[in-house]
């Protein structure tokens, strides 16, 4: 859950005290109490510092929120959450981790070893006590200067990319023209609770004409501080602009928010594009499936302009669950949308992630390359949706869908959409499921692979297309990844 | 130098190999002929060790290390090499880095230093070239779309890559052409030498003419039925094996 229940009921025990006395003054560390309520919200926004038009925004979301009900549809399950028994605000100024090194799932370490991960890291990705301290010091002399250089070139070239919260204060008039317009608060039960609640994310605002001078990371922002549990993210690209995004991190994360629930919005006006790509790795839980982050995210984009882009890919190896439909709304004409993915479930992992690419305007087109691999007891779903509205004149779609099975107890399913309303459109589906075969196992070790790179090696060759539309060094990371996440999978 | 004791083996408890002695010194090229169905493929599945032969009984040791505990890895690591029958397709997976990747994994287990990507491009195309192999043979992915011949070719160039000190082939002349056939015996005959061996089994005698052995076995019924120089093959290519396996019986 949200943080260390115990400590704050400890302390809330000791100080007597009520969420009403703040945060500040009572609680020396920034924590709501448990459970939402308008309260809450208020609480959040105060201490976000945010305008009033912010906050009401959030009322509004949260007053859709309590109307809505859990979707049930999607492949997967999981005990019912109580929401009122989350801390929905724990800024991460104290935690309780592991006191050193030595205290951790020496699996988890091991994972990292292999991944090539230096030491002082290992330990703020493992939640080390006072590891996080350390190093950010570290990083801040190790990154000064990295990152302000990386500031002044961004600021030269008039791009913005900030946390969320400082783009609220900073920038309103852009936030409050994007924000929610293209996954409206009430789109979703998870994106209305995220609406309600979120308390931290990046802004990304490229203007007309402006290629980003470089690949934008959430690294540098996520070294400073903890990813949040309802992260919020927009990014915008004006007439011709240009950005290419990077989320995550290779190393499995551990964290004690049990539940994320993100919003990522994207808008591409005129000959915008837009490139995001995800590596995802949130602690999938231990062989048992116990533990494991449960991942529900939003993810949309708008090519609102003529002639306009957006490309998501993903690559997905860790939670326990995975709720996500990174989508593309094709508004503008010969307006493009891409989604390549490859979705990892080992061990009792479930996924059910896909895309929903909505064809509005005329000659536009759509590619869904998705791979999906499952291993052990796990469940992994494709779920698309292509829709092609009257308008849609002459739109085409492209989908492969491929799944990859590894073992006898695992599960794979494809359930694709496609809804047709203009007669000059063209969808195409395909879709293969294919076993590891033993005659490409023992091929490869005949030559002297051991079965797990043998593994490694064929799975990563299952996921060329999509690895290839990673940027180079994601790519790289993401290979290693993909072995990993699959040892012991075989034999 | 491969020395194989008394050999049984069986796959879904069907005996195939009753019994095979053989002994291939280091440096010598031995071939193996025989009719279908006669355990030739078995023995060489049974040699790089697949999992889905059982070894009922007897030995394979090369130098003199018994071969039939090993992982088919670790056989790999010895030098062991076993140009397949039908190649294995890999989607997906460059042939460039199949091999770099196959080649370190020898490299370590024997404790050599790795190639890096420029050190193992330079030497594979110069194998390549020796071979008379086209540059995009390297780029391509691992025997996916090659035509029957392209992947005994790719075979060829593995093993010319990855150095084996036995190597064994596998029919590998079943389907070639008599160019395909002229490259496939070059490439084995670049490698012959003192620290060399092969172990080639072949239905015709066609092969033979193009990689002379030292020795020919006769392989039927699951046992060596006749060893003799390089003439056997030509009274094989005569007589044919009927005559031959019921000699033997």
């Amino acid at each position: 859950m949200a943080a260390d229940t115990e400590t704050i009921d400890t302390v809330n025990a000791v100080t007597g005290s009520g969420y009403k006395y703040g945060f500040e003054t009572v609680l020396e560390m920034d924590l709501a109490p448990k459970g939402l309520s308008p309260d809450i919200i208020r609480l959040i926004s105060e201490r976000k510092q945010e305008p009033a038009w912010m906050l009401e925004w959030r009322l509004a979301a949260y007053e859709a929120w309590l109307k809505m009900r859990e979707p049930e549809w999607a492949f997967v399950h999981h005990a019912p959450i109580d929401y009122q028994d989350l801390h929905y605000y724990a800024a991460p100024k104290k935690k309780t981790g592991p006191a050193s090194l030595d205290e951790v799932d020496p699996e988890l370490l091991k994972t990292y070893e292999k991944l090539g991960i230096p030491l002082k890291e290992r330990a703020i990705l493992a939640g080390v006590e006072g590891a996080g301290s350390n190093v950010a010091v570290d990083a801040v002399f190790d990154s000064v200067s990295v990152a302000t250089t990386f500031r002044e070139t961004l600021s030269k070239a008039g791009v913005i990319f900030c946390p969320i919260s400082e783009a609220v204060r900073e920038h309103p008039d852009l936030v409050k023209q994007y924000l929610g317009s293209v996954v409206p608060v009430a789109d979703n039960y998870f994106a209305a609770l995220n609406s309600a609640v979120f308390t931290d994310g990046s802004f990304v605002f490229v203007p007309k004409g402006v290629r980003c001078p470089m690949e934008l990371s959430t690294y540098f922002r996520i070294n400073a501080r903890n990813t949040g549990q309802f992260e919020r993210t927009l990014i915008v690209c004006e007439d011709n602009a240009h950005v290419s995004y990077l989320e995550g991190c290779t190393a499995p994360m551990r964290d004690e928010n049990q539940l994320h629930a993100a919003v990522v919005e994207l808008v591409a006006l005129e000959g915008a594009s837009i490139k995001y790509s995800t590596v995802q790795n949130w602690y999938p839980g231990d062989a048992e499936g116990r533990g494991g982050i449960y991942n529900f995210v939003t993810k949309r984009g708008a090519c609102r302009g003529a002639r306009s882009r957006i490309s998501w890919t993903q690559v997905e190896t860790g939670s326990a669950i995975t709720w996500k439909y990174p989508s593309c709304v094709l508004e503008g004409d010969e307006s493009v949308g891409e989604f390549y993915s490859v979705a990892v479930t080992n061990n009792h992992q479930q996924a059910d992630t896909g895309t929903k690419m909505i064809h509005l305007g005329r000659n536009t087109r759509s590619t869904i390359v998705s791979k999906g691999i499952s291993a052990g007891h796990s469940s992994n779903t494709y779920r698309g949706l292509v829709r092609i509205l009257p308008r849609a004149a002459g739109a085409r779609n492209h989908t492969q869908c491929d799944s990859l099975l590894i073992g006898h107890d695992c599960a794979a399913h494809t359930v694709p959409y496609i809804e047709s309303r203009n007669p000059s459109a063209k969808v195409e589906h395909e879709a293969t499921t294919s076993k590891i075969a033993e005659d490409q196992l023992f091929y490869c070790r005949s030559r002297g692979l051991s079965q797990e790179d043998a593994v490694g090696l064929i799975v990563n060759g299952f996921c060329k297309e999509v690895l290839n539309e990673l940027p180079m060094e994601f790519a790289v990371e993401a290979q290693k990844l993909l072995a990993v996440s699959l040892e012991g999978s075989v034999g | 130098m491969l020395r194989i004791e008394n050999l049984t083996a069986s796959i879904a408890d069907k005996p195939i190999l009753k019994g095979i002695d053989l002994e291939v010194p280091q440096g010598e090229v031995h071939a193996i002929m025989g009719p279908n169905g006669s355990g030739k493929s078995t023995l060489s599945y049974v040699l790089a060790g697949r999992e889905d032969y059982e070894v009922t009984g007897g030995s394979a040791t090369f130098d003199g290390r018994e071969l039939l505990g090993m992982e088919p890895e670790e056989r790999a690591a010895l030098g062991v090499f076993l140009a397949f029958q039908y190649p294995v397709e890999l989607p997906g997976v460059g042939n460039a880095n199949f091999l770099r990747t196959a080649l370190n994994a020898q490299r370590r287990a024997r404790g050599e230093a790795e190639l890096d990507a420029v050190q193992f491009l330079k030497m594979a195309r110069a194998e390549l070239k020796r071979l008379a192999m086209p540059d995009d043979m390297l780029k391509r992915n691992v025997n996916v779309g090659f035509s029957g011949g392209e992947k005994k070719r790719n075979e060829v160039l593995q093993m010319a890559i990855l150095r084996p000190r036995l190597a064994i082939l596998d029919e590998t002349d079943s389907g070639l052409d008599i160019d395909a056939l002229k490259i496939v015996a070059e490439g084995v005959n670049a490698l012959r030498g003192p620290d060399f061996s092969a172990l080639v089994i072949t239905h015709y005698q066609r092969l033979l003419e193009h990689i002379v052995p030292d020795r020919v076995h006769v392989l039927a019924g699951g046992r060596i039925v006749r060893s003799g120089g390089p003439e056997l093959a030509h009274e094989l290519e005569a007589r044919g094996y009927a005559d031959m396996a019921a000699e033997a019986a």
